[in-house]
């Protein structure tokens, strides 16, 4: 029989993100290890909850091999030591991994199927650089299903800048610098680090550890980013500076039915209200997110001017930008990726979903006055996902 | 006082030319409070088959990393030092590669200070130091542990250990001085004496932990976050460590002496005095009750310096290298490619040695253990003490429930010798009678597949005519286990005239997977271990049957620091087992040994020691004085170990010429692992070279250069 149960975020971490090759801290570091790390921390902030009692452990990852191989939602399970009786499984949505393995162990929950699991991502882009293990069916050309470009996430960026002629590269570049000072604003504000559970890493000098993301660039400018490379087509827009950065990181969350998270005096850090994924021409998948959340905003009985804070993945900033002109929210909206995104931050694909929600999550606390939020991404090959957020904390006013 | 760093290491440095080294890399990491731990890594770049060793290079390294993290912590930079291994090793010791080219005792005293230097300095910086043992820390790997302020341990580290005993050294890099002080004497000597003589006992980290060898354990998974977190709570002070068995200076002058005189007389009982290191380790570790710890430092170099430059250590680490590595790759092998799969195995009776053979192999091998016998109560009892020793197995957690059922299921028993027809490795523990032996596989083969091989667990017969009455005696090999099968790690691989390089090499890899050491040996009377035994109980009989009192002989061999006296060990085979062997190798080579008509009274009557009520030898029984008397041609024991010592080199220089085996080395492993005779004699060839008696009998050394300290 299937329920309807209130759906709640308890509590999400991350590991600091980290730059992708083998500058970057984790190149010696497994991905497994990373999303193990990340899940002993969480449950070590959480006593009161006994990890028998977790019903499902759903992980991401957008190439499921080597160390991101064989049902990560049970071997990393297994090697975070959690009761062997607890089960787990791998998921893929590309970029909205973690996000799907959100969304779909709330499915469980609200049917009653579940009353605790853990949903999170793994993306060692160092070790699987995007696309790298994947062999294309011949007849995505042959049939002319996709164009060619659809499957190099940069030329779909660029292809945005073709279809809105208004999204030009200056103001692609005025959000980025936006973002990296968002971002620099929230860490002096020491918005970020609870959240981070600090990874050490071998390198070949030494072990060393990670407590902050390698990212971020405080004090970019306009200037600085006017005279990048544009990789993806000569005089182009995308650039290194307004999109997201290659990344390594793992992120994981605790979702629980509402009732069990009070029995068990657990936080509620934010309530789903619903959830939707919807698809777009593969070629622009950038723009997903503007179907999915009208989509999800249809099926909760909102409008767009309800949601008061919107925490969107920066894949590209021409992307976000898209998503902004649609729902006709400025570019500099203050309600948009208060904290800066993952321009700034690093987008390790499959497990940025749960970034998002810890940063919603932390922003609901802070804001009482706001009642929904957003978490929306896009994803490759064309698609959108979004999920929509009620704030427990939220003051009725 | 020693100044550390004003000792010229040039010397040491010049014998380091290939090491290869461990690098002491730094990074620094913020902690939550954002107090800064400068981390040490030591890494020599190479993976865990290779672990971090310290030489003198790498030493030296860690030492000017240290001094510049002292300048660091003095400008305010740095608020704790923190050292790591790399993945799985901490460390596992001093590197030991060119302690043969020590040429000189102020040599050897560079080697304890050089380590001081490095080490200690983690003791001496001005801010508390941390240890992160992440993985194998031996020796001077645990002690570089041992010098830092606090410790933390990897649950899943491999071990913990100061062998230095077992090598004929004791723990010189502050080990002897700090580890007392931090978890009392008692407790130090079963780490640094006890266990080392327990076979070289390893320590798990929990073991450590138990103990107050570490503050904290924590898991592999985030074990160094954890660590680095505890260590910024013991540095802000939101965590106090407590070392309930850390001892009081009052203590340690109270009751160190006392525990110290107790522990000496405990050595003495058990391992002679003839071992110097155990001895040194002792008092070294006794002694840094009193005085400062650099005092201690200072008394570990003296201690390691005549260690290092004696003949025991130098002929330890000979006979470590004999067992670590000569062992591997038995002398006189054949291409292991050669070897047959041992899918099923037939053991050819159900008595005492048969049972503990099939339990050997259902446990090692895992495959069906078929044993057989003409009686089948006989066989059912095989089979319910094998059933009953691997329940034991279980109830101590050494196998899961499925597998005590799995080990159970393969172990059977037939009367029907047919049953045999798919066995690929059939071994005889019937009577040891040659025709028994002949018939009984002639009997078996039969019925056997075409390949099988059999093998004889014979001591004194000879291979080549059990396999007389064989079709293919190429088939037969000898497989020589010693008593008990289960915990005696030496198997002799007899090798006879007829065996082909098929079966010799089956036998070497089932020895292999059995976890036993193989040499391989000639089908000659009493192979290597029971020869030389023989040898050595022969003479002792002898000066008994001439004369010379049961006391003098008794001790004649103190000298040696063997593990046991010839009489405690002829108790032990059992008296008439002993008269057995000594017939058979006075029938076999009349000329140089011995038998004894008094042993076969003794053994009659079974007299011999008299014990008291711990089963501590206390004497001689006056019966078996009475059954020996009568001799007069009385011998001094110092004649009497000229004579053994003697004897020794003889046979030893004969079974060599004769090719019994190929080298003395092969001689020494079997000693080692098949009598327990001492690494500090290196087995036996090198004490015999150190002695003297090599040359005199012999005209040469067995060993050129001989294996000698530098005096």
């Amino acid at each position: 029989m299937l329920l309807g149960n209130s759906v709640v975020f308890v509590d999400g971490v991350r590991t600091p993100f980290g730059k992708a090759g083998e500058k970057g801290a984790f190149w010696l570091t497994r991905a497994d290890d990373l999303v193990v790390k990340a899940m002993q921390g969480l449950l070590e902030r959480h006593p009161e909850l006994d990890p028998a009692l977790i019903d499902e452990v759903a992980i991401a990852a957008a190439t499921q091999s080597g160390d991101q191989g064989i049902v990560l939602g049970r071997t990393a399970s297994i090697l975070a030591g959690l009761p062997l009786s607890v089960p787990g499984y791998a998921i893929d949505r590309w970029c909205a991994g973690a996000m799907t393995a959100v969304t779909t162990v709330a499915g469980g929950i609200a049917a009653g199927a579940y009353d605790i699991a853990l949903a999170g991502g793994v993306e060692h882009m160092g070790h699987h650089p995007i696309g790298s293990e994947f062999d294309p069916n011949p007849r995505f050309v042959s049939e002319k299903l996709v164009d060619p470009g659809a499957l190099n996430m940069g030329e779909t960026a660029e292809r945005l800048h073709d279809r809105f002629p208004a999204l030009t590269k200056e103001r692609a570049d005025r959000y980025a610098v936006n973002s990296q000072a968002k971002t620099a604003a929230a860490y002096a504000a020491n918005k970020i680090q609870d959240d981070l559970i600090p990874v050490a890493y071998k390198g070949a000098e030494g072990w060393g550890q990670l407590t902050v993301d390698e990212h971020p660039r405080p004090g970019t400018s306009m200037e600085g980013l006017a005279d990048l490379k544009t990789p993806f087509r000569p005089h182009g827009r995308v650039t290194a500076g307004n999109a997201s950065p290659l990344t390594d990181g793992a992120t994981i969350s605790i979702l629980a039915s509402e009732s069990k998270a009070r029995e068990l005096g657990l936080p509620v850090k934010m309530r789903m209200v619903t959830y939707a994924f919807a698809g777009v021409e593969p070629e622009v998948m950038g723009i997903g997110p503007i179907p999915s959340t009208e989509k999800a905003l249809a099926r909760a009985g909102l409008g767009i001017e309800d949601i008061g804070i919107f925490e969107i993945n920066e894949a590209f900033a021409v992307q976000v930008l898209s998503f902004l002109e649609h729902f006709n929210i400025a570019d500099d909206d203050p309600r948009v990726n208060p904290y800066g995104g993952a321009i700034s931050y690093g987008h390790p694909l499959a497990s940025s979903g749960v970034r998002l929600m810890i940063q919603l999550a932390k922003q609901f606390e802070e804001r009482p006055d706001v009642r929904y939020g957003v978490t929306t991404m896009c994803v490759g090959l064309g698609q959108g996902g979004t999920v929509i957020w009620e704030n427990p904390n939220w003051s009725g006013k | 006082m020693t100044n550390y760093d004003a000792v010229d290491y040039s010397p040491l440095l010049a014998l380091a030319d290939d090491e290869v080294v461990t690098h002491s890399y730094v990074r620094d990491v913020t902690l939550a409070s954002g107090k800064n731990l400068a981390l040490i890594t030591l890494d020599n770049g190479k993976d865990h088959t290779r672990p971090n060793t310290l030489g003198p290079k790498s030493l030296l390294e860690l030492s000017d990393v240290l001094d510049a993290l002292k300048v660091r912590v003095a400008n305010g930079e740095v608020h704790a030092v923190g050292i790591i291994g790399k993945p799985f090793i901490l460390a596992a010791g001093a590197d030991l590669s060119k302690v043969r080219e020590i040429s000189s005792v102020e040599l050897a005293q560079k080697m304890g200070q050089l380590g001081h230097r490095g080490l200690g300095k983690l003791g001496t910086l001005g801010v508390p130091s941390f240890a992160f043992v992440n993985g194998l820390a031996l020796g001077g790997g645990l002690e570089i542990a041992l010098n830092a302020t606090y410790r933390t341990v990897d649950t899943s580290a491999a071990a913990l250990a100061l062998p230095e005993v077992f090598l004929g050294l004791i723990p010189g890099w502050g080990g002897a001085t700090l580890l007392p002080r931090l978890i009392g004497l008692r407790r130090a000597i079963t780490v640094a004496i006890e266990n080392p003589l327990k076979n070289n006992r390893l320590m798990k980290p929990l073991d450590a932990l138990k103990l107050g060898i570490v503050d904290r354990a924590f898991g592999p998974a985030r074990f160094l976050e954890e660590s680095l977190a505890w260590a910024d709570r013991v540095l802000t002070q939101k965590e106090r460590v407590s070392r309930p068995n850390t001892p009081s200076p009052l203590t340690r002058a109270i009751a160190w002496p006392t525990i110290a005189r107790v522990a000496r007389k405990e050595l003495e009982s058990k391992i002679g005095t003839v071992a110097l290191s155990p001895y040194l380790a002792l008092d070294t570790m006794a002694a840094s009750a009193r005085g400062s710890v650099h005092d201690g430092f200072v008394r570990e170099d003296l201690g390691l310096s005549r260690l290092i430059a004696g003949d025991q250590f130098q002929a330890s680490m000979y006979a470590f290298n004999l067992v670590q590595k000569h062992a591997k790759n038995p002398s006189g092998a054949p291409d292991k490619s050669l070897a047959q799969k041992v899918t099923k195995v037939g053991v050819i009776g159900a008595g005492l040695m048969a049972r503990q053979f099939a339990l050997l192999f259902v446990r090692r091998l895992r495959v069906p253990v078929l044993l057989t016998d003409v009686d089948q109560t006989r066989l059912d009892q095989a089979i319910e003490y094998i059933h009953a020793e691997l329940a034991k197995d279980f109830a101590k957690g050494k196998l899961t429930d499925d597998n005590l059922n799995r080990l159970q299921a393969l172990v059977s028993g037939t009367t029907d010798i047919a049953a045999f027809a798919d066995a690929d490795w059939i071994i005889e523990a019937v009577f040891e009678e040659l025709s028994v032996k002949q018939d009984v596989f002639a009997r078996v083969e039969s019925v056997a597949s075409h390949d099988a091989i059999f093998a004889t667990n014979t001591s004194s017969l000879s291979v080549d005519q059990i396999g007389a009455k064989l079709k293919r005696p190429e088939r037969l090999v000898g497989f020589h286990f010693f008593n008990p099968v289960a915990v005696m790690p030496l198997i002799e691989v007899v090798n006879a005239p007829m065996t082909s390089d098929v079966a010799l090499a089956t036998a070497i890899a089932t020895a292999a997977k059995l976890k036993k050491t193989a040499i391989i040996t000639s089908d000659s009377p009493g192979f290597v271990v029971n020869r030389l035994l023989a040898l050595v109980l022969g003479e002792a009989m002898h000066a008994v049957d001439e004369g010379t009192p049961f006391e003098v002989v008794d001790s004649a061999l103190d000298t040696f620091g063997m593990p046991m006296s010839p009489f405690e060990l002829l108790d032990l085979v059992g008296l008439k087992v002993g008269a057995h062997v000594l017939d058979t190798h006075a029938t076999a080579f009349p000329e140089r040994f011995f038998r004894s008509d008094n042993l076969h009274k003794l053994a009659e009557e079974n007299v011999l020691l008299t014990r008291d009520g711990k089963g501590r030898v206390t004497g001689f029984s006056p019966r078996a004085k009475e059954i020996v008397a009568g001799g007069t041609n009385v011998q001094t024991a110092q004649e009497l170990c000229a004579r053994v010592e003697d004897g020794l080199a003889r046979e030893i220089h004969i079974m060599l010429a004769q090719k019994v085996v190929s080298l003395p080395e092969d001689i020494d492993l079997a000693m080692i692992m098949g009598a327990g005779w001492p690494f500090q004699m290196g087995g036996i060839t090198p004490f015999l070279d150190r002695v003297g008696a090599s040359e005199r009998v012999n005209g040469a050394a067995f060993h050129s250069p001989k294996i000698l300290g530098a005096r």
